[in-house]
């Protein structure tokens, strides 16, 4: 990406905001069970308002995928309800509104369609029942593909273009689509570390933009980067409100159970003066979390803060 | 032989009645059930196919027993499969695989039964190997009938179809129903395979509803591509095998597919892109190039 730093490719306009209601998730007390009897999530809620980005944390199996699902209307729950901008799922799809970024693995990389026709994907609730694309359709995959600087690429089939690149195909499906609740599945597995910077700050540009963007992520270390929310999940919320309250070493103890790599480095092996403050590190082997201070006080190290500090 | 009377020769197909409805039938079938190859390939249900038109067998039986047209009895038993394969998996752990395996064998195996019972009632031959040239007038009616029909609603729903296999998230999100259009499929699927019955008979149905798409995809990236090559593939060897039956005097069936077969090794070496001579020459050039 040769971008000058104000303009560039995420500069670009997006497709006329369209007339939604402010975007908005509410979960409340859901408890969703699969057709052959387990229980995947038992009274969660949580609520989420509209120019946010909540990191969705929880270990494998914790019943991620089966909220999302739920939130695209594939799972109905048994008790509670879910409200996506006010409105009953099946409502919001209708309208548009849930924009959705599925994990790599899930795509089927073999299909023959190129990097022009899945960003086209995006536009098919706007299309009359033919799906005939209109001007104003090709133009939101115009503007999509520049948003996210694959314009050179759209005549490629999917499955020749790097991890990074692929990521950026459906982003630009979300954008051309102009949902305002935007799911994203484990955006940052198989990116290189620059495309992840480039993700981050279109989703920085979106949040401004209004949107509500759920993350799914096992990629602790970047979550107070670039998330303002946090949703700590295992089959219930064990916590969820802003991230600095939230995101704490004691939740995520609870979250993950013992489940992650915690390397804790003592004061005493630091330096040699009475210092008490430690270093710990949690990583579900992703980029790990840094943490640092006295016990219990220690607060989140960013790379960013450490060379202010320094 | 001068060259008139070569041309006397290969005109004469024309002149029998039954040779041209054979042909025009046969390139319809093949253009529709070219069209259903290629979602089927994509989404790994090839053995599915094969399972359908095993499964439409007892129906063809029975509905020749009680004198109904055959293509209700076909497509009732198909539906009846699909169904029985879905519920016997939702209901045990077995393997999709195996559970396919046991509802299609027991379908043709009733089949059989049904036919060794009634003889009389249908020459077990035409149903499983198929036998155009000596299609009935009501047959023609009912295979143009389904073919058309077919089409028309491809036609409309090629798209959603499209984005349902390739990402049934993403139809959910933009508001398609991925489990109607799943059916709707299976539906023409069973359809096509009752129509295709006619052409080339229960065995070699599987081949029409795969090769044909297993070609295409060696040839282009774009899916609106992939169901036109499809389709031209299809109803092109299928018309050719009917006209060259004339002179091989040979079952039509099995010269179809064996025409499909041999574009596709065609394709599988030629093809500009995916084939194999543009992979080697591919090779060469990476490894060509000086460190």
């Amino acid at each position: 990406m040769t971008a000058s730093p104000s303009a560039g490719w995420l500069a670009f306009g997006r497709p006329a905001p369209v007339a939604h209601p402010a975007a908005a998730i509410d979960v409340a007390g859901i408890t969703v069970t699969y057709a052959n009897g387990v229980t995947a999530i038992k009274d969660a809620s949580f609520m989420l308002g509209s120019s946010t980005i909540c990191a969705l944390v929880g270990v494998n199996g914790s019943g991620k995928s089966t909220l999302f699902k739920t939130l695209m209307g594939f799972l109905s729950p048994a008790t509670g309800y879910v409200t996506i901008s006010g409105m009953a799922v099946a409502d919001a799809l209708k309208r548009g509104i849930v924009a959705y970024v599925p994990q790599s693995e899930d795509v089927d990389w073999s299909f023959p369609v190129l990097v022009e026709d899945v960003v086209m994907m995006g536009r098919y609730g706007h299309m009359n029942a033919l799906r005939l694309a209109s001007a104003a359709d090709r133009q939101a995959v115009d503007q999509a593909l520049e948003r996210v600087g694959m314009a050179g690429f759209r005549k490629r089939q999917i499955g020749e273009l790097s991890g990074g690149q692929k990521k950026r195909v459906f982003l630009a499906r979300a954008l051309a689509q102009g949902g305002s609740v935007i799911l994203l599945d484990e955006p940052f597995t198989g990116v290189d570390v620059k495309t992840e910077a480039a993700i981050i700050e279109l989703l920085h540009s979106l949040r401004r933009e209004g949107c509500l963007i759920l993350v799914s992520t096992h990629n602790l270390g970047s979550i107070p980067d670039f998330c303002d929310h946090v949703v700590l999940f295992n089959r219930t919320v064990i916590a969820a409100g802003p991230t600095q309250a939230t995101f704490t070493e004691a939740n995520l103890a609870r979250a993950f159970g013992g489940v992650l790599r915690h390397v804790r480095l003592g004061g005493a092996d630091l330096h040699d003066d009475a210092d008490g403050r430690s270093i710990t590190v949690l990583t579900d082997d992703e980029r790990p979390l840094v943490l640092y201070g006295e016990q219990d006080r220690e607060t989140m190290v960013t790379p960013g803060k450490t060379e202010q500090g320094a | 032989m001068s060259p008139d009377g070569w041309l006397t020769l290969l005109l004469e197909p024309f002149s029998y009645g039954y040779m041209s409805k054979a042909i025009w039938v046969s390139a319809l079938v093949g253009a529709v059930c070219g069209f259903l190859s290629c979602y089927l390939i994509l989404k790994g249900w090839a053995l599915m196919g094969d399972a359908l038109a095993h499964s439409v067998v007892p129906g063809v039986a029975l509905a020749y027993m009680l004198a109904l047209p055959y293509a209700l009895g076909a497509f009732t038993s198909g539906i009846l499969a699909a169904l029985a394969i879905s519920l016997v998996r939702r209901i045990t752990l077995l393997r999709e695989d195996a559970v396919i395996g046991l509802v299609f064998t027991s379908m043709f195996a009733a089949g059989l039964l049904i036919v060794s019972i009634n003889p009389t009632s249908v020459n077990v031959q035409s149903i499983i190997l198929g036998n155009v040239l000596a299609i009935s007038d009501e047959d023609v009616v009912q295979v143009i009938i389904i073919a058309a029909v077919s089409l028309l609603i491809l036609g409309l729903r090629w798209k959603d179809l499209m984005l349902t296999f390739f990402d049934e998230s993403q139809a959910r999100v933009v508001g398609l129903n991925p489990q109607r259009l799943r059916i709707l499929f299976f539906v023409l699927l069973s359809a096509c395979t009752v129509a295709a019955l006619q052409t080339v008979g229960a065995v070699l149905v599987i081949a029409m509803v795969v090769t044909p798409g297993a070609t295409a995809y060696l040839l282009t990236d774009r899916f609106s591509r992939m169901i036109w090559l499809a389709m031209v593939i299809g109803a092109a060897t299928s018309a050719v095998g009917a006209y060259l039956s004339f002179f091989v005097d040979g079952a039509t069936g099995g010269l179809i597919v064996v025409l499909q077969t041999l574009v596709f090794l065609g394709a599988f070496v030629f093809a500009p892109k995916h084939g194999r001579l543009a992979a080697r020459r591919a090779s060469r050039v990476t490894s060509g190039v000086p460190a």
